[in-house]
């Protein structure tokens, strides 16, 4: 019988893939964001950064940054459950990863408190995924997790996947 | 409100909307404002990128668009209110933008109360007869007369 891989071994593939996966959109690194795994689950992060204000008097980070971090969260969290699967299973590995992303249908962003000048986070929750639609819902937070400051619902065109 | 009231306000909104350090961020530039319509481009930038395979502009760059788009909209309304912040944004995506073109959107503040101003909004690329996006906005009033 086959020994287990080694933990940290499993680890590192997995951190790999999933830094494979936000490497390829230019957008999420424009914005800064960079994402956390604890097994399947990712936690998104948006730095502060000046760049991201939107109202210099208060201030606040701009609308249209937030409602991006939390689409990037939602679209991020549907590929990674499609790479998590293929990756378990062994059809895909780093060296020839397969990444699908899906296309966004529609996305509504719900303002609740001004972002303020600090790090956000955000998780995504699929409340539906289907073989064509997903329906996904994100919740965004700064400094306390149970005052979120935005809050998304969107549906998603998901890719086709062979086999 | 004459004619002079109303250049001023345009400027100002205007001023106060390139004053926006992520709008500067996305190279957005205002082209029309006024009377609740406002008209802003945000150029073509391989830095916002969303699909790697298609070159396509990520839908969130699309959505800060709109958003600023609808502010602006929303400050240049005749009973315009000095500030304004989203409360909700709903953004339907019709078709991908064509990679290497500037989007342009066109907001409308439809209506405004003394607590809520209602905003619609398109975005188009080159091809102005078939929409890339539409969004609708609720947005609050602040210090309104």
């Amino acid at each position: 019988m086959a020994r287990p891989e080694p933990v940290q071994v499993i680890k590192q593939r997995r951190d790999a893939m999933l830094q494979t996966l936000v490497a390829r959109v230019p957008y999420i690194g424009f914005l800064g964001i960079s994402f956390e795994r604890h097994g399947d689950e990712l936690t998104a992060i948006l730095p502060y950064n000046a760049r991201n204000i939107g109202n210099p008097m208060i201030p606040a980070i701009h609308g249209g940054v937030t409602a991006a971090f939390l689409e990037v969260a939602a679209i991020i969290e549907l590929s990674w459950a499609m790479t998590w699967e293929d990756m378990e299973a062994g059809k895909i590995t780093e060296d020839s990863p397969r990444i699908l992303l899906p296309k966004t249908i529609d996305f509504t962003v719900d303002y609740l408190r001004s972002g303020l000048p600090r790090d956000g986070y955000a998780r995504a929750r699929v409340n539906r995924s289907g073989r064509r639609y997903a329906s996904v819902h994100v919740e965004a937070w700064q400094d306390n997790k149970s005052r979120m400051f935005a809050q998304a619902t969107g549906h998603f065109l998901m890719p086709q996947r062979d086999g | 409100m004459s004619d002079e009231q109303h250049a001023r306000q345009e400027l100002l909104a205007r001023k106060f909307i390139e004053a926006i350090p992520h709008a500067q961020e996305l190279g957005m530039v205002i082209t029309d404002i006024g009377a609740g319509r406002a008209v802003i481009d945000m150029p073509y930038d391989p830095r916002l990128i969303g699909d790697p395979e298609t070159g396509v502009i990520h839908g969130g760059a699309v959505s800060a668009l709109m958003d600023t788009c609808g502010g602006a909209a929303v400050m240049s309304h005749p009973s315009g209110p000095p500030a304004t912040a989203t409360l909700d944004l709903r953004i339907d995506y019709m078709r991908p933008a064509n990679p290497g073109e500037t989007i342009t959107a066109v907001a409308e503040c439809y209506h405004m109360t003394r607590s809520i101003a209602f905003v619609r909004a398109t975005a188009t690329d080159a091809d102005k007869d078939r929409p890339v996006a539409t969004a609708t906005g609720a947005f609050t009033v602040h210090g309104g007369k």
